[in-house]
């Protein structure tokens, strides 16, 4: 993974001793908190329901062992014993005292992580496929190209106060599992005929009140001119982006407004001068291949002996036998296998981990897969590179820390946002929705038998819980002081990206878990057979079935 | 009738204020302003609080006595007196005696 040279380290030490400044002189009244607060978000420092929140980047969701052990001590130390991991694949604690704060930096700082630019209207924390190079179907990792964009967007100075926040996802793979056809800018690395890598390049994508699917504006960009094309985008973003209106802010809305045709036209004409102006943004060959080596795969030796051991000890446990079905995928090593640790035990909080959890996965990731970790944006943990003579190994040390749940891509592995319980945003709870829906579908048997099912719940119209994107996705409102639930189908973040239907009038708090059971079960009565999954049979049935199911008379009605 | 809550500048702790003008880790104490003129006073209070930087985000809300206990009318600010209503064992909720938000 990549390492800090001497120029990060100066620059993150340097920000530190900022914030620490900033912060002293917060407390001592020096600055008001209109002064402080844009300082506080530039370094991930929220102010919550019960107290501050704490952001803190993990790029591209890659993590090593080290590091995570750190987010644990931070935990234990400054917090409450737990912490949250989220959708854009960082860490979230939330109860930490500004005080403590530039102390936390500073020891994130000693294992080469940070909090900046988790917040603010600048470019986020680059995000990318979690199973990024390992995956049998990757054609190039898409980290590396990840690892560029973050310093060339680190305290950018043209793109520090954009109209809005941007968040950027890359992935290197034909299968989308970074979501990037869901973000301001989504690259999806590609392979000319004649062999050169490249990027398809969408724009515009975006949740929140106002949902869009990004925009196709490139087939191939080649790779050196990677930041000569981000830069255009930003440019004509920065420039025409609405400022008046917060609402209307992102790019997205720019694209609608503008037409996909006339901004590609906008921007393409940006990139041409910028390539003609002299600036020198053209990324050398040597320059990516040696962020390229930062992210070379550990040696894998060969360990054929796993296929024997597998296939002889998923006989004997059929807890063992159920995880290798849901939380184990295939490698480009056949000898190998990648892991998803589930944080969504049955009736637990989407993507809490206590400290002692961290460690022990921690100890796991140093002792079986390389030392190396990520975070998916469906809030889980990864293990990237593990052999499959280890899997019955990591999976006894995950059962003692309550991390085995096999329940990968079912209707039980489910995203949620803070919700009302924590987030000062929120309109309705998301975490106790979460939580009974996954104990009324706990039963593996129930899960397996419905499929692949992906349940995304946000506690208000901001979407951090990407509900717009969720097989069934769930939105909370408030509505005359009580908290609404109102439902969308056939949402989907892959490849083939849709943004869910409203299905009808909404659910009170005690109903919702009811109606999605209802609609579940209009599911597995009408679909053709177990191989086609719920998006598969909405996209064949539409929405009539569905609200037949909920709604009655009332939805033949209308 | 409403009562002044905020979050303390060090920390962020949740904090209503009291009848000495003192913010109180608890709402059970929090003064109940029950005319506009006792809401300005509250918010008085509350401005000059912000100018010392003793808290931040000071806003009024709408409270009612149940049973003599202070409790306000959206969940929201039930939730923030009581603590994550998933997590009995965090925020207030947590002190000995304390009661939950739901």
């Amino acid at each position: 993974m990549y390492r800090y040279d001497e120029f990060d380290h100066a620059f993150v030490a340097a920000r530190v001793a900022e914030f620490r400044d900033q912060a002293g002189r917060r407390l001592s009244g020096e600055l008001t908190e209109d002064q402080f607060k844009p300082l506080r978000l530039m370094n991930g420092v929220y102010l919550q329901l019960h107290a501050y929140m704490l952001r803190i980047a993990v790029p591209y969701g890659t993590l090593s062992s080290k590091q995570l052990r750190m987010l644990a001590h931070i935990a234990r130390t400054y917090d409450k014993g737990y912490g949250h991991f989220t959708t854009r694949q960082n860490i979230q604690f939330n109860w930490p005292a500004l005080k403590d704060i530039p102390d936390i930096l500073e020891e994130l700082a000693s294992v080469e992580m940070h909090a900046i630019q988790t917040s603010g209207n600048c470019i986020r924390n680059v995000t990318a496929d979690h199973f990024a190079g390992a995956a049998a179907d990757e054609i190039a990792d898409p980290r590396p190209y990840a690892e560029i964009l973050r310093q060339w967007s680190s305290v950018h100075p043209e793109f520090s106060y954009l109209p809005r926040k941007f968040k950027i996802a890359v992935t290197g793979a034909e299968r989308d599992r970074a979501a990037i056809q869901t973000h301001d800018i989504g690259l999806h690395v590609k392979k000319s005929a004649d062999g050169r890598l490249g990027f398809a390049v969408y724009v515009g994508g975006g949740q929140g009140r106002t949902p869009m699917v990004a925009k196709k504006i490139r087939d191939f960009l080649p790779e050196a001119d990677l930041l000569f094309y981000t830069t255009a985008i930003l440019r004509v973003y920065n420039l025409h982006g609405r400022r008046d209106n917060k609402y209307k802010a992102r790019i997205k809305i720019l694209v609608h407004e503008t037409g996909a045709e006339e901004l590609t036209r906008q921007v393409e004409a940006e990139f041409a001068a910028l390539k003609a102006s002299g600036e020198d943004l053209k990324l050398p060959q040597a320059d990516i291949r040696a962020i390229d080596r930062y992210f070379a795969p550990p040696e894998l030796t060969e360990r054929a002996e796993g296929w024997g051991a597998v296939a002889a000890e998923r006989k004997l446990d059929a807890g063992f036998d159920a995880w290798l079905r849901r939380n184990v995928v295939e490698h480009r090593n056949p000898d190998y296998a990648s892991v998803t640790i589930s944080l969504k035990g049955i009736g637990e909080v989407p993507g809490d981990a206590t400290d002692a959890q961290m460690d022990a996965v921690a100890d796991i990731a140093e002792k079986y897969a390389f030392d190396e970790l990520r975070v998916s944006h469906e809030q889980n943990l990864i293990l990237p590179h593990v052999a499959r003579a280890d899997l019955k190994a990591v999976f006894d040390a995950l059962v003692a820390i309550g991390l085995a749940t096999p329940n990968a891509g079912l209707v039980t592995d489910i995203i949620a946002c803070p919700g009302l319980d924590y987030c000062a945003l929120a309109n309705a709870r998301s975490i106790s929705v979460a939580q009974e829906i996954s104990t009324r579908f706990g039963s593996q048997e129930k899960q397996e038998e419905i499929g692949d099912l992906k349940i995304k719940i946000s506690g208000c119209i901001n979407a951090c819980g990407h509900h717009h994107v969720g097989h069934i996705g769930i939105l909370g409102v408030e509505k005359k002081g009580t908290e609404l639930y109102q439902i969308t189908l056939g949402g989907s973040a892959d490849e083939n990206t849709s943004i869910g239907e409203i299905v009808g009038r909404g659910f009170a708090a005690d109903e919702i878990t009811n109606a999605i059971e209802t609609v579940v079960e209009t599911y597995l009565a009408h679909r053709a057979g177990r191989d086609e999954d719920f998006l598969a049979a909405y996209r064949r049935l539409g929405a009539a079935p569905f609200k037949e199911a909920l709604y009655g008379s009332e939805a033949r009605a209308a | 009738m409403k009562i002044l809550t905020a979050n303390r500048l060090i920390d962020g702790e949740a904090v209503w204020l009291a009848p000495d003008y003192s913010w109180s880790e608890t709402i059970d104490v929090a003064e109940v302003a029950r005319d506009k003129d006792a809401e300005a006073r509250l918010e008085a209070v509350g401005a000059e609080a912000i100018r010392r930087n003793r808290v931040v985000d000071v806003n009024l809300v709408d409270v009612e006595l149940v049973d003599g206990a202070i409790v306000p009318i959206r969940l929201r600010e039930r939730i923030r007196a009581a603590g994550p209503t998933n997590r009995l064992d965090l925020g207030k909720q947590a002190r000995p005696g304390a009661a939950s938000a739901v």
